[in-house]
């Protein structure tokens, strides 16, 4: 039999059921009534190791990419798994970890910098440039005209007290050094991290 | 963790209490159910609430939140009237026999030295009684009424089985029941791990809780065995990290510490730090305190750092309060004292307690700057979002920034787990958008001011200007740098006993290599070894376990030293062979320490030597007496949550300055914040659930998909008090304020018999917002009260007072 | 490997097709089996985000009902959900019994008897049962011939979904995203006989920790399931949120299969053959008549779902 049955007039005749098995007895059937899985996602993907962000196990991940690192490719990461290499995870990952993918491509990633002016309602776009010059200047105005050299009893301590760091607890080793250093020259004391939290 | 996750296989019983790992920590609890599989243990939940640890454990109890002192030091007092315990480790390797100085006392319910106006102790007697060479003197047969061990057992003697019913809401049967399964660990060839996390930390008491478990595994002989130890979860992917590095007001790297303002001199500031050995012949790590301090300023300051001036010691802020923690600057915003804030990846709106509060600060600064990877609720406190957030922007005149950073997908670096391994991990793409890295804006940022103080001078410049800033791409420090910045380097040819070990120039390979002579940088000395000349060890992915005893040492690297157990030395008898054959972790093989872990002990001292196994420690013992270290005392005590359900503190019914933490601190202006369990009758717990990570998983769908809305946890029988169902919407308010959530009526929590009195208890889940794709909602911190931890000021989320009703 | 190779031969049942598959060659694909023991669950939920992502489902995100379960019921974004009950054994203590809910891919799979879509449902030799949507006509009758409740119809596209068991992974020798994520090891793969074996191993520990009815959920009326429960009361399946406690393909879809079929088909054939060039040339006669509505089959299962929970 040479008729060709699109996909969806076979459908709809055998709705029936009971037609449709009884064609497809009699040899019948569309061409492609035969199994297929799914196409596998993992075939060319790019693999990084990394450890999870969320909690402090650490857990090891595999982060699965598109494209290959050429200049004119622009990776990005489609799947996240378990490395059943490491020796606390063995490849497991929980539902924070399985989910952070997510997390990664979230709408609410801010991907440019912003300011919100004293008493509007709206965030506005700016250069890099423009926030952090705004940035440190409002920091220098504060800190030459608030710095302590000396406490109330004649201490020299040296500190600026009225300027506060709250520093980030996913942020790696490095930027957490860099951290300390960068407040510390400043004389930052109001300095903390979520430790508590 | 003084032991590792995977170590947890190696216990007989595993206490979970103070936590929830099965929840907050799935991965990790793999290891518990090995232990399980492995080698029959029994798992113990003791919690407010039947949670999902409980789901799985074989032994379960309710406890009123906030009352795990009153269970653990009657637990102190079994083990020790009922004799077991295990005596040869505790005589040997605690400060049981020392004796403690006259002159300190503890009654009715304060130690000595109580200063009622300023709530703080005189700790002068809070120490030892020292010999002529200032050696603590001792008792062997612990007999002497006023030794460590018998000043101990009076101590706890009045938390009888029936005290502690009447704190913990526990009944007798059930207490004795569980203490009898604790004890078991009292044999040498039996261990307990304790698994704890925020449900210890965060009470107004939670430093002196975690202290009490720690107390309780030195009796049991259970801290340096595989499958023993206290292990702090912990929450945050690097929050071990930030903390190492000491990211928090009074901290250097490495736990050292900023002078305080009276410490005016370098020398009297080193000599205060450096501790002797209260024993003969200890080691008493800090002793080398100015190696480690003269390395770390070497490397921020470099050439600048000289012997003459004191290695730039000035030019470090002095402080003048233990604590500037968040609470602190919080309430100075509130004051209108603070001009500016910098959040880097802390949503501290969302994440710190009585939002009212820390919304009317926020509004009260000039400028706020946000660093982060999502659009979160502290960055957004000046908009209005209906009832979740209801303010008017037009009265908020603060100018915020937001930043965007990379997230750990698109950024190389190390991260610390809790088991203090650093796990290296490698950029797999570029950040979204303009989005920077942390580093390149820090870089940013600083590069800019040193800029400004070049041209314009300002305020005490000379830090500014000196901080060492040797990077390839000034504008990018590479993590690479950065990490061998803080291993260290030799700035000249160090020597030891005349023979080079390390030529100028070359990375250091452990905090063995430091110099108090500024011929050596190092940016955080427990750090050291991380990144050496052989390359960076935090990158290694050997995962062999060659005792098959959970140890990988070829994984990554854990500091100190690459040690996987802490006090490992106490795993071993004092002759050096182990406690337990078929757990040997190190021992002394007539000429070393070897084993499976990096010996954490002088690797050729023999058993002879008597050196004792807690080298961080002055007398190299494990302490039950704690002397001056905190602030509450000496030994635990049990007091109430600030917001109690119950009128006083039945071991001191008659004394109201011991009905809560004597030390707690709370400002004046939050006196009238906190609430009485006549107008909120509950005692409420907040925590996370598996589904969520804080306030970071409301942003990601799929976590939202499987755990969408709001909730709160009621018992059935307060439901059936209150007329509410399963899925009703209740409100729940305290003395701060009101969220509004959906009610899931469970038998996992039941009203508990405290002190006569029928305490229900409300279970509070912290996450969801008003930002994000989950559906939004208020902030459960509206409801939590701004005190904290009498030690650490970790504000006491679990435990405070509240009222339910149906909407 | 196990189970990979997909192609004709390794087809053992084809949905409303008598046509036999290539069937001389003999070994090379070993029966997989997952084996989901509830007594090491903590209901985290890893293998249900493991499961939309891997698939690359994103369901509606929807309320909280009062409980944990969410979503609150399979749907064709949610191969999987985890069930939440609170269950007080005959002692008085609580259990929190947490049970993974999927498809269960039956040796004789109902739904793949009832399917009247040539190829729509097949079963390899691995015995994994997939839906090939491309095939499926949306009719409804896996869901009726489903012991287990699984399938449902998507309003999107009218067609069926469900788990399938990653048959893309277990075809390239992984296995599936929820096994690989569960933290704890509830969630084991293998071989039907190694599954087999450590449930056994499990069952032997359960008992020893006294629970004595602990055992293997593999029910035979359904030839076996290459997904298998441990259960600590294997006696009273039905506490674990309405597990069945002898789950039958439903006796209208046997009469079908076993004796309607073979009797009627060569008078069908003609007749539907005519019916067929009838379709062609003029178009549909009309839409069946006996479609299972949706909206009615999910209120049923509900009612069901809560006469299991309320059984003895």
């Amino acid at each position: 039999m040479s008729v060709r049955v699109s996909r969806r007039q076979f459908l709809k005749f055998g709705a029936a059921g009971l037609g449709a098995s009884s064609m497809a007895m009699m040899g019948f059937a569309p061409d492609q009534a035969l199994a297929s899985v799914r196409h596998f996602k993992l075939s060319g993907a790019k693999v990084s190791r990394n450890i999870c962000t969320y909690c402090s196990v650490g857990c090891g991940m595999l982060l699965y990419a598109r494209g290959d690192g050429a200049i004119n490719s622009h990776d990005h990461i489609f799947h996240v798994e378990g490395d059943p290499d490491h020796p606390v995870s063995r490849g497991s990952l929980c539902p924070r970890g399985a989910g952070v993918l997510d997390f990664i491509r979230s709408d609410s990633r801010v991907r440019y910098p912003q300011v919100r002016e004293p008493g509007t309602d709206e965030w506005k776009r700016i250069s890099w440039d423009d926030a952090l010059e705004r940035i440190v200047r409002m920091m220098k105005d504060d800190r030459d005209r608030n710095f302590e050299t000396h406490d109330e009893e004649g201490h020299l301590v040296n500190r600026w007290m009225t300027t506060a760091m709250v520093a980030a607890s996913a942020c790696t080793n490095e930027t957490a050094y860099l951290t300390q250093k960068i407040t510390r020259a400043l004389g930052i004391l109001k300095l903390d991290n979520q430790a508590r939290v | 963790m003084t032991n590792s996750w995977v170590d947890i296989r190696n216990a007989n019983i595993v206490l979970s209490m103070g936590g929830n790992s099965a929840e907050a920590h799935p991965v990790g609890f793999r290891w518990v159910m090995q232990a399980k599989e492995r080698s029959d243990a029994i798992l113990i939940s003791i919690d407010p609430r039947y949670n999902r640890t409980t789901a799985v454990a074989d032994y379960h109890a309710w406890i009123r939140t906030g009352t795990d002192i009153a269970f653990l030091g009657g637990l102190i007092s079994y083990l020790i009237e009922s004799d077991r315990y295990n005596r040869e480790y505790v005589e040997a390797y605690t400060d049981a026999a020392h004796l403690v100085r006259e002159g300190f006392e503890f009654h009715d319910g304060l130690f000595t030295g109580y200063d009622e106006a300023r709530h703080q102790y005189d700790k002068a007697t809070w120490n030892f009684d020292l010999d002529e060479q200032g050696f603590a003197r001792r008792d062997e047969t612990l007999q002497h009424p006023r030794c460590v061990f018998q000043l101990m057992r009076r101590h706890y003697s009045r938390y009888s089985v029936e005290m502690v019913e009447r704190i913990c809401g526990m009944p007798q049967a059930k207490v004795l029941q569980l203490w009898d399964l604790l004890a078991q660990s009292a044999a040498p060839d039996k261990t307990m791990t304790i698994l704890y996390a925020l449900g210890w930390t965060q009470h107004s008491v939670g430093a002196q809780m975690i202290r009490t478990g720690a107390m309780v595994q030195l009796l049991l002989g259970n801290m340096g065995m595989p499958g023993g130890g206290v292990n702090a979860l912990r929450g945050h992917s690097n929050i071990q990290g930030l903390t190492d590095i000491g990211l928090l007001s009074n901290l250097l790297t490495g736990y050292m510490t900023l002078p305080a303002a009276g410490a005016q001199d370098y020398r009297g500031y080193i000599q205060e730090k450096v501790r002797q050995p209260l024993l003969p012949n200890q080691v008493s790590y800090w002793k080398y305190y100015e190696r480690f301090f003269v390395s770390t300023m070497k490397a921020f300051y470099g050439d600048a750092a000289t012997v003459e001036n004191d290695w730039c010691y000035h030019w470090l802020p002095k402080l003048s309060e233990p604590l500037y923690d968040v609470l602190y600057a919080v309430n100075d915003m509130t004051k209108g004292t603070m001009t500016g804030a910098i959040c880097q990846g802390f949503n501290i709106l969302a994440a710190f307690p009585n939002k009212a509060k820390v919304l009317d600060g926020l509004s009260k600064l000039r400028y706020l700057v946000i660093m982060d990877p999502l659009a979160n609720e502290t960055g957004e406190f000046w908009k209005n979002h209906g009832e979740f957030n209801d303010v008017d922007p037009s009265q908020i005149q603060t100018t915020v920034f937001r930043l965007p950073t990379s997230c750990f997908a698109e950024d190389d670096g190390s991260i610390t787990n809790s088991s203090r391994w650093l796990q290296w991990h490698h950029r797999a793409v570029p950040p979204p958008g303009e989005a920077k890295t942390d580093n390149a804006i820090l870089a940013g940022l600083f590069q800019r001011l040193q800029k400004l103080y070049q041209e314009e001078g300002g305020a005490f410049p000379e830090p500014i200007l000196n901080l060492t800033w040797e990077y390839s791409d000034p504008a990018h420090p590479a993590a690479a740098e950065l990490a061998q910045e803080y291993n260290g380097r030799a700035l000249a040819d160090i020597e030891d006993q005349g023979r080079i070990i390390r030529r100028k120039g070359e990375l250091l390979n452990d905090f063995g290599d430091l110099r108090a002579d500024g011929s050596t940088s190092c940016g955080c000395w427990i750090y050291s070894g991380a990144w050496t000349e052989q390359g960076n060890m935090m990158d290694r992915r050997d995962n062999s376990d060659p005792y098959d005893i959970g140890v990988t040492l070829g994984w990554a690297w854990a500091w100190p030293l690459n040690r996987r157990i802490l006090y490992n030395r106490a795993s071993a008898r004092p002759d050096g062979t182990p406690w337990d054959p078929n757990r040997a972790l190190i021992w002394w093989s007539g000429e070393r320490w070897v084993g499976a872990d990096v010996p954490d002990y002088p690797i050729a001292a023999a058993p002879e030597e008597d050196i004792k196994p807690f080298i961080l420690s002055e007398s190299g013992t494990g302490h039950f007496f704690a002397s001056e270290w905190l602030g509450e005392g000496p030994f635990p005590e049990h007091y109430e949550p600030l917001e109690s359900p119950i009128p006083n503190n039945p071991l001191h019914p008659q004394n109201p300055l011991a009905y809560h933490n004597p030390v707690a601190r709370v400002f004046a202006e939050d006196r009238d914040t906190f609430g009485t369990f006549e107008e909120f009758p509950y005692a409420a717990t907040t925590y996370r659930l598996t589904e969520h990570f804080h306030y970071w998983t409301t942003h990601v769908l799929l976590n939202a998909i499987v755990q969408p809305e709001k909730f709160v946890e009621i018992g059935e029988v307060l439901a059936g008090e209150l007329g509410i169902a399963a899925g009703e919407k209740v409100r729940v308010r305290s003395k701060r304020g009101h969220i509004d959530a959906v009610a899931v009526v469970t038998k996992r929590l039941r009203p508990l018999q405290v002190d006569g009195r029928t305490v229900h208890q409300v279970g509070i889940p912290i996450h969801w917002g008003f930002t994000g794709v989950a559906k939004k909602a208020h902030l459960t911190n509206t409801l939590t009260p701004f005190v904290g931890d009498g030690n650490t000021q970790t504000p006491e989320f679990k435990s405070f007072l509240v009222n339910v009703e149906k909407l | 490997m196990r189970g990979d190779q997909i192609n004709l031969q390794n087809i053992i049942a084809r949905s409303a097709t008598n046509e036999p598959s290539p069937q001389i060659r003999s070994g090379g694909v070993e029966q997989v089996t997952k084996l989901i023991d509830v007594s090491v669950c903590i209901g985290c939920k890893a293998c249900q985000v493991a499961c939309m992502e891997w698939n690359d489902l994103r369901d509606e995100v929807g309320e909280c009902d009062g409980t944990y379960n969410a979503p609150q019921d399979l749907t064709p974004s949610s191969f999987e959900v985890m069930r939440f009950s609170e269950y007080e054994n005959e002692e008085g203590d609580l259990e929190w019994l947490i049970r993974k809910d999927n498809c269960m891919h039956c040796a004789e799979p109902g739904c793949l008897k009832a399917c009247p879509s040539p190829g729509a449902i097949v079963q390899y030799a691995n015995g994994i049962v997939d839906f090939n949507s491309e095939h499926c006509i949306g009719c409804g009758y896996c869901v009726a011939g489903c012991p287990f409740d699984i399938p449902r119809i998507s309003k999107k596209d009218n067609k069926a979904y469900k788990c399938t068991l990653c048959s893309d992974r277990v075809y390239h020798g992984l296995e599936p995203a929820c096994v690989k994520s569960c933290p704890t090891g509830s969630i084991q793969f293998g071989t039907k006989e190694q599954m087999l074996d450590y449930g056994a191993h499990r069952v032997g520990k359960l008992k020893e920790r006294g629970f004595d009815n602990a055992g293997i959920y593999d029910p035979a009326g359904v030839g076996g399931t290459h997904v298998v429960y441990v259960l600590q009361h294997a006696d009273k399946p039905e506490i674990y949120s309405g597990l069945p406690k002898d789950p039958h393909i439903s006796p209208t879809v046997e009469l079908w299969k076993g004796v309607t079929k073979p009797l009627m088909s060569a008078v069908l054939g003609v007749s539907v053959l005519a019916g067929f060039f009838h379709y062609m040339t003029k178009g549909p006669k009309e839409e069946p008549e006996d479609d299972p509505d949706p909206d009615q089959a999910a209120a049923e299962r509900e009612q069901d779902r809560h006469d299991e929970e309320r059984r003895p």
